[in-house]
């Protein structure tokens, strides 16, 4: 193919060439030009812009924030959902030697400052009114503030706009005075090199502040390259971008490879529309967190569930087949004539069907990181016939650590390492690595950036974990801070019991407690949508999620859950001190308006503990109620409290045993 | 959230034209006085609001501005002119759009077209045009499709644009309501309720729209509502009605320390 042999032979001219991403534009600009680089539903209907509109966009863009006063080394603060103009606006920054730093638009606003005032943003883009509601609302604690841009303009109309600006109003700017700005833009662009720094990342902070992590063109352009290399990604391939764009992975996909590539970026409706907007894209090359892919299954079980009865024994039939034979075939193994007709067939009457209805029918590569993946989950995309992979990643790497090759996929472990990447486990069992895509610093950091980087470019990722001999796979246990040892001496993975437990759809989070104690110990939040459908099906009623929380037929549904768990862990010669001996279910979902998890929607142990101490207390008082009055923050920052006694149940030990047997 | 929305978008309005004008409004069921002697008026671009206890008379006088009821006596000026007694649909084609305390959807056709459905009193291609769908037909429709998209994507309702409204939940299909009314372009909108039945999330989410709906497309609002933290925070003036008498008019404030609205609300020791 022609365009194959154009690609090749541009990735190795370019390797040397090109050193940053705007330098990437140009390239796309000339070599695609009428090729889609962004789509974005709006009004109903797929509007979008090809490479060579997408360059003329980000210039004027960049011209205008020129005409606002925009200097060298201004950081400029972006916020807001997935939108075409704000993945535009970060790259008009890098044009013109400004930082672009994208933050979580769900960030309440108090959290936004501290972000806002660690890098002292000159400049914000927001992608709407709630987000400049936020923005000034801090406006008095941040006096390095010079200027705000709105890119919805839709309520906005009333304020006061000597310090605010419509964003299609300074890029309107920038093109009328294109002739004043245009020799600026082209000196600041050319000083740009490979050691400019191209985007600063703010970390999720599960412990502590949040840190903001330094990447250079440099960084991210080798990380790019060498994943895209890794899984052949092309021009012609597409993405979907929900995910948060502060987060460090949304970047590398829907700006590090798709600029490399020159792949197209799809940004849905709005976020509730997710769902519909994937099937209609139907991406390629696909990412989402554990949980995304979790909720989806849970769905597809759900609806099934409520089917005919023939649908459903169709459905059965062919599932059980996928899940003997599709992973296999999905390997390339060989299979029986049989066994092929029958996934064929399988494939005719569900699984594609299934994949389109999902949206997953043109994935060629399907990603999920973040946190560990339950086997049934992953197997059941896998036996669809999607290539699912797993990688492990950090901000502080541009992503890549490891990532598995096609035809080595295992549910258990992360893989191989990236292409460039060093990987070393020291004594303790800490993974450390080193690679092109090593962060520079953390930004007025120097403390943290010399103890998580080394004088020879080693980075401590903070996770423990060990290379299994007989696939050379990085299998990852927990996060090295929170393996410990229980009162007795065994080994306590907090994290590894949890993914377990997570593992069963009825439970959407869980808290293991046992670090020095005489046992294990866990709080369980259970999974709306698959328990509040059971209590449905088996008439089970209910007023509140609280109600169906304390249902003492729940409580016996989790009990069998949580023996299983402590059963699997009794194989375990190293773990089957992590049996979970008592456990309660919370009347509210960790949330993180509550701080009990991150951003990235990961738990966040120590303030859990403290939060729910009189939960802890009570598991090891040996008392078998407790009464809890816990605060909860609403969404506009208002906050209440909800009361409520929970039970403590016993899962004896003796059970586990009996079970094994 | 209602506060912030007043301390910092909303100059006060209603100093524009009467956009319309009841004079001496009586109206009777039968032996029933429902409405006796009620006079007041609506200005461009305000938020107006009518209150009263139960069985006041709020409805019924919605009903008469929206020509469904047709008062004994009094007088109706819309616009400068007299308003003679008409059908509603008559009413609706002079630029009155409402929602209705019991939301009076489509069940069965999706928000979009329940939206559409909206737009049908601007719709001027023939019933034989539309069905063939030629010509200046089909270019109509286009138009009115990116109206129709235009109110969706104000009310941030595009994830149920495909679902047929009755198998949303009730704030939801309060919102198409809303949608459906705009898709008309009012210059008067007429809201019934609209926050009847909903919680506290789903008020402040239905008070933003409004406000915004108010702000952005220069919509004249009536409503009813019986949430007084709403009406108090989202008005411009306030009516008050007590057994189909009108017992105050006037801004928020004047509002709250009018002893007759006290005495009704609260009851008085007589």
């Amino acid at each position: 193919m022609a365009g194959a042999q154009k690609r090749s032979k541009l990735a190795t001219s370019m390797a040397h060439d090109l050193l940053t991403i705007p330098e990437l534009l140009s390239r796309n600009a000339v070599e695609f030009g009428n090729a889609p680089a962004n789509r974005e539903k709006e009004f109903g209907i797929w509007q979008s812009w090809t490479w060579s509109e997408v360059k003329r966009e980000t210039e004027d863009l960049a011209l205008g924030f020129l005409a606002l006063g925009v200097e060298e080394g201004d950081h400029i603060a972006v916020i807001g959902r997935n939108r075409p103009h704000l993945y535009w606006s970060m790259l008009a920054a890098q044009m013109i030697g400004a930082i672009p730093v994208p933050l979580y638009q769900d960030a309440v606003a108090f959290e936004m400052a501290y972000a806002l005032d660690h890098c002292g943003a000159r400049y914000v883009v927001a992608g709407d009114q709630e987000q400049v509601d936020k923005v000034l609302e801090l406006k008095e604690s941040l006096p390095s503030l010079r200027h705000i841009a709105y890119l919805d303009p839709r309520g906005m109309r009333k304020y006061d706009h000597s310090k605010i600006a419509d964003l299609r109003e300074v890029q309107k700017r920038g093109r009328a005075e294109s002739e004043k700005f245009g020799p600026e833009l082209a000196r600041r662009r050319d000083r740009i090199k490979s050691d400019t720094t191209c985007v600063m990342l703010y970390t999720s902070g599960t412990t502590g502040r949040p840190k903001g992590v330094v990447l250079s063109h440099g960084n991210i352009l080798e990380a790019s390259r060498s994943s895209s290399e890794f899984d052949s990604l092309r021009q012609t391939d597409s993405v979907l971008a929900y995910l948060p764009m502060a987060w460090v992975g949304d970047f590398i996909f829907s700006i590090g490879q798709a600029y490399w590539c020159g792949f197209c970026v799809n940004c849905p409706e709005s976020a509730d529309t997710m769902m519909t907007d994937l099937k209609e894209i139907g991406p390629t090359y696909f990412f989402a967190p554990p949980r995304i892919f979790e909720s989806i299954l849970t769905s597809v079980m759900i609806r099934m569930e409520d089917a005919s009865a023939i649908k459903r024994r169709m459905f059965k039939f062919f599932m059980d087949h996928a899940a003997e034979y599709g992973p296999a075939l999905l390997s390339g193994e060989r299979l029986s004539a049989r066994n092929r007709l029958l996934y064929w067939l399988g494939d005719l009457c569900v699984y594609g069907p299934l994949r389109n209805v999902l949206g997953f029918t043109n994935i060629r590569v399907g990603y999920t990181a973040g946190e560990a993946i339950g086997p049934e989950i992953f197997d059941f995309y896998r036996s669809l016939g999607i290539n699912l992979k797993q990688l492990y990643g950090q901000t502080e790497a541009s992503v890549f650590i490891t990532q598995q090759p096609d035809g080595e996929v295992y549910s258990e472990t992360v893989g191989v390492p990236s292409p460039g990447v060093e990987l070393r486990i020291d004594d303790k069992g800490e993974v450390f690595f080193r690679s092109p895509g090593t962060f520079e610093k953390y930004y007025k950091n120097p403390e943290s950036t010399a103890a998580a980087k080394d004088a020879e470019g080693w980075v401590a990722t903070g996770d423990a974990g060990y290379i299994e001999s007989e696939t050379g796979h990085l299998r990852i246990i927990d996060r090295a801070k929170d393996v410990g040892k229980t009162a007795s001496g065994s080994l306590f993975a907090p994290k590894y019991v949890e993914n377990k437990l997570k593992f069963f759809p009825n439970i959407l989070e869980a808290v293991v407690f046992g670090n020095g104690r005489p046992f294990c110990t866990a709080v369980v939040n259970i999974d709306l949508a698959a328990v509040g459908n059971w209590a449905e099906r088996n008439n089970i009623a209910f007023a509140s999620y609280q109600d169906l929380a304390q249902n003492p037929q729940v409580y016996d549904m989790i009990h069998a859950n949580v023996a299983s768990v402590n059963e699997s862990l009794s194989e375990d010669e190293k773990l089957a001190g992590c049996a979970i001996k008592r456990f309660v279910i919370l009347h509210k979902e960790l949330d993180a308006d509550d701080g009990e998890l991150t951003r990235t929607r990961k738990v966040r142990r120590g303030a859990i503990e403290e939060k729910y101490s009189e939960i802890v207390d009570a598991f090891y008082g040996g008392r078998d109620k407790v009464y809890l009055e816990t605060e909860v923050a609403y969404e506009d920052g208002r906050k209440g409290s909800i009361a409520a006694t929970l039970n403590i149940r016993d899962v004896k030990s003796t059970e586990a045993l009996a079970n094994a047997a | 959230m209602s506060d912030k929305a007043n301390s910092e978008a909303k100059p006060k309005n209603g100093s524009g034209e009467i956009l319309m004008e009841l004079k001496g409004i009586s109206l009777r069921f039968g032996g029933v006085l429902a409405i006796s002697d009620v006079s007041f008026d609506i200005k461009e671009g305000e938020i107006r609001a009518i209150i009263g206890p139960n069985g006041a008379g709020k409805s019924s006088m919605l009903n008469v501005i929206s020509g469904f009821y047709h008062p004994q006596e009094g007088e109706i000026w819309f616009r400068g002119e007299r308003r003679p007694s008409m059908r509603p649909h008559r009413v609706a084609a002079q630029g009155i759009a409402r929602t209705f305390q019991n939301i009076a959807l489509f069940k069965r056709m999706t928000t979009l077209d329940n939206i559409m459905t909206g737009r049908m009193t601007l719709m001027k291609s023939s019933f034989a045009a539309q069905a063939l769908w030629w010509g200046p037909a089909e270019r109509e429709e286009t138009e009115h499709r990116e109206k129709a998209e235009r109110i969706i994507d104000f009310l941030g309702i595009q994830a149920i644009r495909k679902i047929p409204v009755g198998t949303l939940p009730y704030g939801l299909q309060k919102r198409v309501e809303l949608g459906r009314a705009l898709a008309a372009e009012p210059k008067l909108l007429l809201l019934d309720e609209p926050m009847a039945g909903m919680n506290v999330e789903e008020k402040e989410d239905m008070s933003r729209f409004i406000l915004d709906v108010n702000d952005e497309f220069g919509t004249t609002i009536a409503l009813i509502e019986h949430d007084m933290g709403v009406v108090m925070d989202i008005s411009d003036r306030i009516v008050v009605m007590d057994y189909g008498k009108k017992i105050g008019d006037g801004r928020p404030a004047e509002i709250r320390n009018n002893q007759h609205v006290i005495d009704a609300y609260l009851g008085v020791a007589h």
